[in-house]
């Protein structure tokens, strides 16, 4: 599925807030032809779309992007984001800048969070750089990247029908591993949702399953937000979100909504600390 | 095997030909079909009364080997002529095609897609002249459907529109079993649960008592997992049970004993589910997992390093809300 519109930014949906229209599938003429140049132009186009005209710094140790540099599977593109947890990210933005919607993810930091480490699974539609954007307390913005070899992940069929695909929508589970008393506890949250890209064709009607996919996610612990998360097309189906907090003994919450009004709320009790 | 063969010309069974050999019957190789310069070292081999099979190449497609990767075949019974496999391209369906009409000219009734891989049903384009049944997994139309056109575009970026070949839908679908009457001899049709994939279909053939799993049956080559690794090893019990004792796989050698390479398949099976289930119970992350899991099998698997951690992707998914 290549939909050539051409390297300009004029009519593509940036995906968040940023995607005012509906969702059309859409794609970059882009490949693994493109250059440096081409490549760090874009970035430019797309920052600027995002972030406006406030300058973003170059950083080595606010934020770091892991990804495998081949994906073994496009629609399926582990990321782990690793940022300092002294309490100076306020919030860290994914950018998949070759996706049809490269505006990935934004995760908003509450007191409760402890953002050293932050994984999802998202799609990657072509060979491409990806950008990681923090914001400090003091508003200042700092960008990492990484060049990931990967196609077709927004575009690739599901194993199954969009009926089998949408099953259990909105149900949730939490992990949480082993933890000192005092420790921030680690925690794995996984929702049941297709996320559909509006670029998956449905079976039965060989027409494009219209884009489906949680836009909001907030994990509070008590009334404590660990995090925001808004999101868009280019996290994979059934979202699997690793992360920190800092445990107050309360159960952790988390609601969860799509963008066709869907909305789901889960609570889980952590294990107390082992000692 | 303890290499991945990614020579064309690696392909035990092969190097011992001739150059006389490699002629197709006198037929010079420039007025053939085009399959790229590995048609050179493709010939189909009599399996049983009626029934031959041209092995696949144990590499991925590429331009030169026009997709042709894997087992394809056909069946001469009395009645007419059944494709087992139409093969991974227009130009590799073409290449069977003009095989068939090198052994018999009986006509072309039926054409087999066992599941919805492009290695497994971009050759029927080739047939759709001789108007025959196309057989297919209930599931298959819909499996076809999503991912046809997506497939189609892949193989065109390779091979180029010429000989990549249309997306052939079943005419004939299999919800259970079926059966199919070539006079002399029966085939029967089995439609299995997710394993492999969502729509594989297996075939036995009274003639020759031969079982034809398609890809439920990966010799050599590492199994690809694309439906449910569960489901996998639940319906490669079920062909056990169905009792034959040869098979002809999707891919590997022409024919096999059935019992052995099940117990190889099962064991990759077992080794990646028991491997994944343990990851996940002990948190390691899926990026961690592709690294680890399965790690044993590794010497016992053509293309290991390129399919495993796909598999552990696929796997992780399916077991992570067990
Ligand atoms: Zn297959």
């Amino acid at each position: 599925m290549t939909f050539r519109i051409g390297k300009t930014l004029s009519s593509l949906a940036l995906g968040l807030a940023l995607a005012t229209t509906a969702l059309t599938p859409v794609a970059w003429a882009a490949g693994a032809s493109d250059t440096d140049q081409e490549r760090a132009a874009r970035w430019h186009e797309i920052a600027t779309s995002i972030f406006g005209d406030r300058p973003i710094a170059q950083t080595d140790s606010l934020v770091k992007i892991d990804a495998p540099v081949r994906a073994l599977d496009a629609a399926l593109v582990p990321i782990t984001l690793t940022m300092p947890n002294d309490g100076q990210i306020k919030a860290v933005s994914l950018i998949i800048d070759d996706n049809p919607a490269p505006y990935a993810a934004k995760f908003e930091f509450g007191p409760a969070a402890d953002p050293a480490e932050l994984k999802l699974r998202v799609r990657v539609n072509n060979y491409t750089d990806m950008h990681a954007v923090v914001e400090t307390q003091d508003g200042k913005l700092y960008e990492a990247k990484q060049f990931v070899k990967a196609s077709g992940g927004c575009s690739a069929p599901m194993g199954m029908s969009d009926e089998e695909a949408m099953k259990g929508m909105g149900d949730m589970r939490m992990k949480f591993a082993e933890s000192q008393p005092g420790k921030p506890v680690e925690a794995t949250l996984m929702v049941r949702h297709p996320n559909f890209s509006g670029m998956q064709m449905n079976q039965v009607t060989r027409d494009y399953t219209p884009a489906r996919y949680i836009d909001k996610l907030t994990v509070s612990a008590g009334n404590q937000k660990v995090f925001t998360l808004t999101g868009d097309i280019s996290i994979a189906s059934n979202p699997v979100i690793n992360f920190a907090f800092k445990p107050d003994g309360k159960p952790i919450q988390v609601a969860a909504s799509d963008n066709q009004g869907g909305h789901w709320q889960h609570s889980f009790t952590p294990p107390s600390p082992t000692n | 095997m303890t290499a991945p063969a990614v020579q064309p010309r690696a392909f035990p069974g092969q190097r011992a030909l001739s150059r006389r050999g490699v002629l197709f019957g006198g037929l010079c190789l420039c007025c053939l079909p085009t399959l790229g310069r590995a048609a050179e070292f493709f010939t189909t081999e009599e399996v049983g009364p009626g029934i031959f099979v041209r092995k696949g190449l144990i590499v991925d497609a590429t331009a030169d080997n026009a997709d042709a990767i894997a087992n394809i075949g056909f069946i001469v019974g009395k009645t007419g002529v059944l494709v087992t496999e139409s093969g991974g391209s227009l130009a590799d369906g073409q290449w069977l095609r003009a095989e068939i009409a090198k052994r018999t000219q009986k006509p072309i009734t039926h054409v087999v897609l066992t599941h919805v891989h492009p290695d497994h049903v971009f050759g029927a384009g080739a047939f759709e002249q001789d108007k025959p049944v196309f057989i297919g997994h209930a599931k298959l139309t819909e499996a076809l459907s999503a991912r046809g056109e997506f497939y189609r575009k892949r193989l065109i970026d390779l091979l180029g529109e010429a000989r990549t070949g249309p997306v052939v839908y079943p005419t004939m679908t299999v919800a259970d079993t079926a059966e199919v009457d070539l006079g002399d001899r029966r085939l029967t049709f089995t439609a299995h649960g997710p394993a492999h994939t969502t729509s594989d279909l297996s075939m036995i053939d009274s003639g020759s008592g031969l079982l034809f799993p398609a890809d439920l049956l990966f010799v050599n080559r590492i199994p690809s997992l694309d439906g449910s690794l569960k489901g996998w090893l639940t319906e490669a019990a079920r062909l056990k049970a169905m009792g034959p004792s040869r098979a002809v796989p999707g891919h590997g050698p022409v024919t096999v004993d059935l019992a052995p390479a099940l117990a190889d398949l099962t064991g990759y099976l077992t080794a990646l589910r028991d491997g994944t289930r343990a990851a996940i119970a002990k948190d390691v992350s899926i990026e961690k997992a592709v690294d680890t899991v399965a790690r044993d099998q590794r010497d016992k698997w053509a293309l290991f390093d390129t399919y495993n951690g796909r598999n552990v992707t696929v796997a992780y998914q399916e077991l992570e809300w067990e």
